[in-house]
Order: C-alpha cells, then sequence, then structure tokens
C-alpha cells in the first residue's frame, strides 16, 4: 500500500512508541526535475525498516545507511544527492535532478 | 525531530488543525507553531505564507536557514442534496483533488447506483454534520432548495466558519432564506457568507454546467481568500 507522508509521520511515532530507534528523513530542497516534492518523507528504525521515500527509489539506499549512523551517533546531517555529485554512479537521480535530505533522529 | 514534537503535528493532523514545525538547519533547534501562537514568532510572516500556501519549504532569515514542516487539513466538500448537479460535481471534484461527501434524507435520491464513485450518506444533514466536525477547511454546497434539509445545513456551516457556503435558489428563493435565518438570529454579515445564487455567472446552464461554475467558486473561496491562517472565533 502506499503511505501518504502523514502516515509515514504516524508510523514513525508508532515506532517509537514501541521503543525503537527511529530517523526521519525530509526533502528539504530540489533543483531540476525531482522525483519527490519538498516535505516528502522516509522513516527509518533501527533494524532497516524503512517507509515513504525522498526519491524514485534512487537514493534511498544511501540515505537509509546515514540514517541508521544517525540513529547510533544521534547527530543530525545533510545530505545531497544529483547528477552533479560525485556519488552520481553509486547513487544518483536518473532523472537529472538535485535534491537535499535532512536527516534527524527522533528522540 | 523531539518526540514529543512528532506527536505534537500528529495529533494536529488527526484533529484537522493547521500548524507548522520549525526546524533550524544549524543547530537543529524546533519549535511548533499553530495559528493562535504565528503572530508572536520571529518568522510569523513567512510562515504565514507558507500556511496559506499548504506546502512544507526552505526559508532563509538574517544568513540561517529554517526549514518548515507545514501541517494543513486537506479541503473537503459536503454536499447537500443527491441531485443530478451533484452527479456532475462529484467526477470534477474528485479530479480537483477534494474529498467530497454527499447528504441527502431522501432515499430514492440519496442511492449509490446514482453515485458509484462517492460516499452518499442517506440522513438529516443535522444528524450528519456535528460528528462531521466540519471547519473552515470544509466547504458546503447546498443543492436542495428544501428548507428544511438545506437551512440546517447553512445553519452548522456558517457556525463552523466554512470557507465556502453556497445555495442554490433564485433571488427570491434565497430573499426568503435571508429572512428564515436573520429570524434565527445570524447577523447580516454572517449571511452575506452564502453565496446565493451559488456558482460564478458564466452563464451555465445544464447541471454539469452549474457544476463546473460551482467548482470555479469553490476554487476562488479557497485561494483568492485569506483562508488557512484566519483564526477561529
Amino acid at each position: 500500500m502506499l503511505a501518504s507522508d502523514e502516515d509515514i509521520l504516524g508510523q514513525a511515532e508508532t515506532w517509537v512508541k514501541a521503543g525503537k530507534g527511529v530517523a526521519l528523513a525530509t526533502v528539504i530542497e530540489t533543483w531540476g526535475s525531482a522525483p519527490r516534492p519538498v516535505g516528502s518523507h522516509l522513516a527509518i528504525t533501527e533494524d532497516g525498516h524503512f517507509l515513504g521515500s525522498v526519491s524514485g527509489g534512487c537514493v534511498e539506499g544511501d540515505v537509509v545507511t546515514e540514517a541508521l549512523d544517525c540513529i547510533s551517533d544521534g547527530k543530525s546531517r545533510m545530505l545531497e544527492f544529483g547528477v552533479a555529485d560525485e556519488t552520481a554512479w553509486r547513487a544518483g537521480l536518473s532523472c537529472g535532478g538535485r535534491i537535499r535530505v535532512y536527516v534527524e533522529k527522533v528522540a | 525531530m523531539r518526540r514529543d514534537l512528532l506527536t505534537q503535528l500528529n495529533d494536529a493532523r488527526r484533529e484537522r488543525r493547521a500548524a507548522v514545525l520549525v526546524t533550524a538547519l544549524e543547530g537543529g533547534e524546533q519549535r511548533f507553531v499553530t495559528p493562535e501562537t504565528l503572530a508572536s514568532d520571529p518568522l510569523g510572516e513567512e510562515l504565514d505564507a507558507a500556511l496559506r500556501a499548504g506546502k512544507s519549504r526552505l526559508i532563509e532569515q538574517d544568513g540561517k536557514s529554517y526549514f518548515l514542516t507545514v501541517q494543513v487539513p486537506p479541503v473537503r466538500l459536503v454536499v447537500i442534496g443527491a441531485v443530478h448537479i451533484s452527479q456532475a460535481l462529484a467526477p470534477m471534484a474528485k479530479l480537483a483533488g477534494f474529498d467530497m461527501v454527499i447528504v441527502d434524507p431522501r432515499t430514492a435520491f440519496a442511492t449509490p447506483e446514482r453515485f458509484p464513485d462517492v460516499e452518499v450518506i442517506a440522513d438529516w444533514p443535522e444528524t450528519v454534520l456535528p460528528p462531521m466536525k466540519i471547519d473552515r477547511y470544509t466547504g458546503i454546497c447546498c443543492f436542495t432548495h428544501d428548507p428544511k434539509i438545506d437551512d440546517p445545513a447553512l445553519d452548522e456551516a456558517l457556525r463552523a466558519q466554512c470557507f465556502y457556503i453556497g445555495a442554490l435558489g433564485s433571488r427570491k428563493t434565497h430573499g426568503k432564506r435571508v429572512e428564515r435565518l436573520l429570524a434565527k438570529g445570524f447577523s447580516e454579515s454572517d449571511i452575506a457568507r452564502i453565496r446565493a445564487p451559488i456558482g460564478l455567472d458564466i452563464g451555465a446552464v445544464t447541471p454539469t454546467e452549474i457544476a463546473v461554475s460551482v467548482l470555479g467558486e469553490i476554487i476562488l473561496s479557497l485561494r483568492k481568500k485569506p483562508l488557512r491562517t484566519e483564526v477561529r472565533p
């Protein structure tokens, strides 16, 4: 089932109440043609479950990895993805856009 | 994100309240702002603009970046009368992205066969509307021009400060409606919020054309008036 951004925040709260470590990734800026609009969320648990999206599946792998680090060290981080980025081949946006993603722990 | 702020944001959504979560990207401080506390916030004007647009956004102020997570209730339409115009309006409203529900106590009209893709409630507005908690993010169209069906709905809609209230009927029909509402204690400025005769004047003749004129009027009320941040009295 597709989840709206509201469902994702609801699920993040449910996970936190269940005692799980949770991080929230949010698209805060986009340039060019980006697959998900500003405000889109991806919620991630310490055991690797996630709900939502910040792109069309292009960069979620990297975001989840960073989110797991964020859950362990508690520090928020800013990620940037796009074709101009050196990570383009590893985790780039095939649509040609660029996005900035803010990752924070729910604490 | 602080756990208590996540809970506040989710509570606001469930209760159909507008709110903004402000995150300072340098430092990570966060605060929860409602339309009631907006005026005293240092980013008040920016927050107001974001709430009106209904969209989350990144802003800069004094060299600092803030992300605004905007929560506004989805707009819904309540249509009183399972009539021909409502049959035309239902698919148009869906295309335009509105949640729509039709209320009509006349069971011969309010049937799923006549309205395959929209929720239809075969009951009286005075029974249906109070538990629905209509609010300023709700628009109401009264299409029956039968006082015993339309009037209680208008009564609820005026009290709930709905962003759009429209009522079908000629000027003469509306004149009598105004007298009834005055007798109920509504002021002239309250009653002036009712769009009647309903719809933009585009010379609509058929039920489909009238539905277009009503949808246009709904969008006008939603987008061109300060809706999002008016505080309910």
